[in-house]
């Protein structure tokens, strides 16, 4: 199966669409095409009903997070400065606002071929984090977009049932973007290194601050075993 | 008063009238619950004995799988896929062993890939063997199809034992081939092992199939009909009970399947018992590609010579790599962005996209009947919530 | 009673015994555990109760799924922070006297998923655990020893005196706070009169070792 004769197909087919053939280097071969979130639901249903291609499996729906990048660079500017005309250097940055990409790859059953990649990408990663959700097109798409609801925050609109799948309902971050911190939570290593050694050292020195003047509460304090403080010096 | 017991002659039950709210029953079958396959959860209401409504809840085994291996690099992720289905560690391994081979190009000798085929087929005879016993545990029988079929299982992990050194978590695969070759006499000992498995599968059949009550609770029960099989995405010997005729060992001619002749079962109904027959019938098939691996297997290296796991930095790029798992299709999409560490790393799980359906084939059945399709779903919440 | 007294005397046919010894055997031979797998360690459990390493010869005869039978919970496998609480209130059910044992290195520490956001790390952050099995998963021979262990234990206990066991303590607490769901974590993150956390100290040649528990600490969780 072409990618190229695939994309010209559904150019046909769903006018106004913007496809694009994202090149994949590795030695797999699997390119992709990058779909518009406008026309991703009528692209999908061209896809799994045109009697050339019949994509029927919607095989993996992948969340990615591509965070922003900050790039300052010289840029060298003619001012007026004190009424002379000069060249100024000036410092410019620059803020992409990255993105969350979700990927499909499709396959067929009743032809046996496949798979082909989609690949669509939300504005940025925080007001406009919503897509269609194609679920309505291929159902198994149902609770893979609800985990990339609950770990990546992308917003799927139109999905039947969009709530939180792995994590409970009061939890708030988005635990698989890449900039999520976890709690501090005492993992403990015999010989710890790295991260875990530099939170280990700042457990010890929290601890010895806290030690001269609650040291002497913690050992005659009444261990009442149904009232809790705060454990761990979090 | 004596009722005929024949469908022709059951009087004529009225229709239930309209149950409203306050009379419906929400229980939470779970996530501690005898028949459950693991911590998972189902908020299930009841209209008396009929099942009106069912919410699974997942994530109570949600171990951050996908999120460690992004800080852990290629190989240190292969343990950790030993731990995902954790019936079957070994075809975790191929799957992501495939999929790294995809994303970086590397190939596999022929001596490794029979030997890829031995040990996951011996896999799968365990998993369905254990999955039939699971079955049969939950309808009732008080576990003795199950110890019958851990028998079977400790045999076949004696094997796994005795190769890689671990029962269950055996960590076999390595990229472009297997980690360690076969000892001394570990072919013959296999040999004698699946010689003797149509015994147990002729065993089985004769205790089971006969059983009223085995075709009273599973025939008709949970069907599952073939659209909404495609639709949602559901793979493995499910699928097939249904009638989707669509095995990746035939469609993607992964490793040496095209070398052996087998045949896949295919249902017709998609009930609970069609689902038991395929996996007792795929076991036979497992047994037949065995034997013709174990004659054919060739001498020569079980690793690419050219591989170099020091260092292993795959050019950038992203590939997806699926295998016919016991489960269904397991698949691994990975996005390389040249460092030793993946950037995206996606476990494809086939027993979560298969339990899309559930409320579906739950609806309007009994609640003992919850169980038995659940069971047959086949699921491992290791799988479900990485 | 003199030991060789003792002997004499049963193989005379006269059984002597004290109460303690009588209470001690009930309750170590008749050990139920509790019908509750979480992970991978579950599937070594059930192995363990097959018929290849039975292990209701040890007592172990039927394993309840109701809490309120059950005298022993074996916690197999990770221990996630959403199912935390569940294990909390299962433990909170069972009738004293009760005991954990902690399968597997999931359940001791968080085990190989100790990096990840969901995970516990050790079920003793909230209940006490009376026996650990370290292992991945853990043999089911190891599993009998730890049940082996567990009742040798149980034989020792004393019915009164200092170190009797917690239910016979009416000071002692039989039944544990149960975590909420937060925001980010569990609310608390653990039970500060179960477990303390560990600090490490690095020495002057960048070689690190645990500080030793803190002065104050209960070292005895009672046999």
């Amino acid at each position: 199966m072409n990618l190229e004769t695939i994309k010209s197909e559904l150019e046909a087919a769903v006018p106004g669409c913007r496809l694009e053939l994202v090149a994949n280097p590795s030695p797999s071969g699997q390119h992709s095409l990058r779909i518009d979130a406008a026309h991703a639901v009528a692209v999908a249903v061209c896809l799994r009903d045109a009697p050339g291609l019949r994509f029927d499996l919607c095989s993996n729906v992948t969340g990615i997070d591509w965070p922003g990048k900050q790039t300052t660079e010289k840029v060298k500017l003619r001012k007026l400065v004190d009424g002379t005309q000069q060249e100024v250097e000036e410092l410019r940055t620059t803020t992409t606002p990255g993105s969350l990409e979700v990927v499909y790859h499709l396959f067929s059953i009743e032809k046996k071929h496949g798979p082909i990649v989609l690949r669509m990408s939300t504005q940025d990663r925080d007001a406009n984090a919503h897509l269609p959700s194609l679920t309505p097109v291929w159902r198994s798409a149902e609770l893979q977009e609800r985990e990339i609801f609950d770990l990546f925050g992308v917003v799927f609109d139109g999905h039947p049932d969009l709530r939180r799948l792995l994590m409970w309902d009061e939890f708030v971050d988005h635990p698989m973007r890449r900039d999520y911190v976890g709690p501090d939570d005492y993992e403990y290593e015999p010989t710890a290194h790295d991260e875990v050694l530099r939170r280990a050292n700042q457990h010890l020195s929290e601890a010895a601050a806290k030690l001269p003047s609650e040291a002497v509460g913690n050992q005659q304090s009444e261990t009442d075993g149904n009232r809790l403080s705060e454990g761990g010096g979090r | 008063m004596i009722t005929d017991a024949s469908p022709a002659a059951q009087p004529e039950l009225e229709p239930l009238s309209e149950t409203s709210e306050e009379q419906l029953l929400e229980i939470a079958m779970g996530p501690q619950h005898p028949s459950t396959h693991g911590v998972f959860r189902m908020n299930v209401v009841l209209d008396g004995e009929h099942v009106v409504r069912l919410k699974p809840v997942f994530g109570y085994l949600h171990r951050n799988h996908e999120k460690i291996a992004e800080s852990e690099t290629y190989l240190g992720s292969m343990p950790y896929t030993d731990r995902l289905d954790y019936m079957c560690p070994i075809t975790n391994n191929w799957a992501y062993a495939l999929a790294v081979e995809k994303l970086a190009g590397i190939q596999v000798p022929e001596r490794a890939e029979y030997l890829r085929v031995i040990v996951g087929e011996l896999t799968r005879l365990q998993n369905h063997a254990c999955l039939i016993g699971f079955l049969m545990q939950d309808m009732g029988s008080s576990g003795t199809p199950l110890m019958y079929a851990f028998r079977e299982r400790e045999k076949i992990l004696d094997l796994f034992e005795s190769l890689t050194g671990a029962r269950m978590m055996c960590n076999y695969m390595r990229f472009g081939g297997c980690r360690v070759d076969l000892p001394a006499g570990w072919l013959d000992q296999a040999k004698i092992v699946v010689a003797d498995f149509p015994r147990f599968l002729d065993e089985y059949e004769q205790l089971l199939l006969s059983n009223e009550i085995l075709m009273d609770r599973t025939q008709e029960v949970g069907v599952l009909s073939r659209e909404l099989a495609v639709s949602a995405g559901i793979s493995g010997p499910m699928a097939r009970a249904s009638g989707v005729d669509y095995d990746i060992r035939k469609v993607d001619h992964y490793s040496i399947y095209d070398r052996f002749t087998f045949r896949v079962p295919l249902g017709s109904h998609g009930d609970v018992y069609d689902r038991f027959m395929v996996r007792l019938l795929e076991m036979r098939e497992s047994v037949s590609i065995l034997e013709q691996a174990m004659r054919d297997i060739p001498a020569g290296p079980i690793v690419d010579p050219k591989m170099k796991i020091r260092g292993f930095r795959p050019k950038p790029g992203e590939a997806y790599g699926r295998i016919e798992a016991p489960k269904g299709e397991l698949g691994f999409y990975l996005i390389s962005d040249g460092s030793p560490n993946p950037y995206r790393y996606r476990v494809r799980p086939p027993s979560l996209i298969n339990l899309t359906v559930l409320e579906d084939l739950c609806l309007g059945q009994n609640v003992a009947d919850i169980v038995a399709i659940l069971g047959s779903i086949d699921i491992v919440l290791g799988e479900v919530d990485r | 009673m003199d030991e060789k007294l003792k002997n004499e005397l049963s193989r005379q046919g006269i059984f002597t015994t004290s109460l303690q010894e009588l209470y001690n055997w009930g309750r170590t031979s008749s050990l139920w555990p509790l019908n509750f797998g979480l992970a991978c360690c579950a599937i070594e459990m059930i192995a363990t109760t097959m018929a290849r390493y039975d292990m209701a010869r040890f007592g172990a005869e039927v394993f309840r799924p109701s809490p309120r039978q059950a005298d022993l919970m074996i916690v197999a496998g990770t221990v996630t922070k959403k199912m935390a609480p569940q294990v909390v209130r299962l433990y909170n059910q069972m009738p004293e006297p009760k005991y954990v044992i902690s399968m597997g290195a999931c359940a001791i520490s968080g085990g190989p998923f100790k990096q990840g956001y969901n995970v516990l790390k050790g079920i003793d952050r909230y209940i006490p655990v009376d026996i650990y099995i370290p292992g991945c998963p853990p043999r089911p021979e190891a599993l009998l020893d730890a049940f082996m262990e567990l009742q040798k234990r149980i034989d020792r206990q004393q019915l009164t005196g200092a170190d009797r066991p917690r239910h016979l303590n009416a000071d002692e607490p039989s039944e544990f706070p149960v975590p909420r769901f937060g925001a980010h974590d569990l609310e608390p993150a653990n039970n500060p009169n179960v477990w303390k956390a560990p600090l490490v100290q690095i020495s002057q040649t960048g070689t690190s070792q645990t500080v030793l528990p803190q002065a104050g600490t209960d070292e005895s969780r009672n046999n």
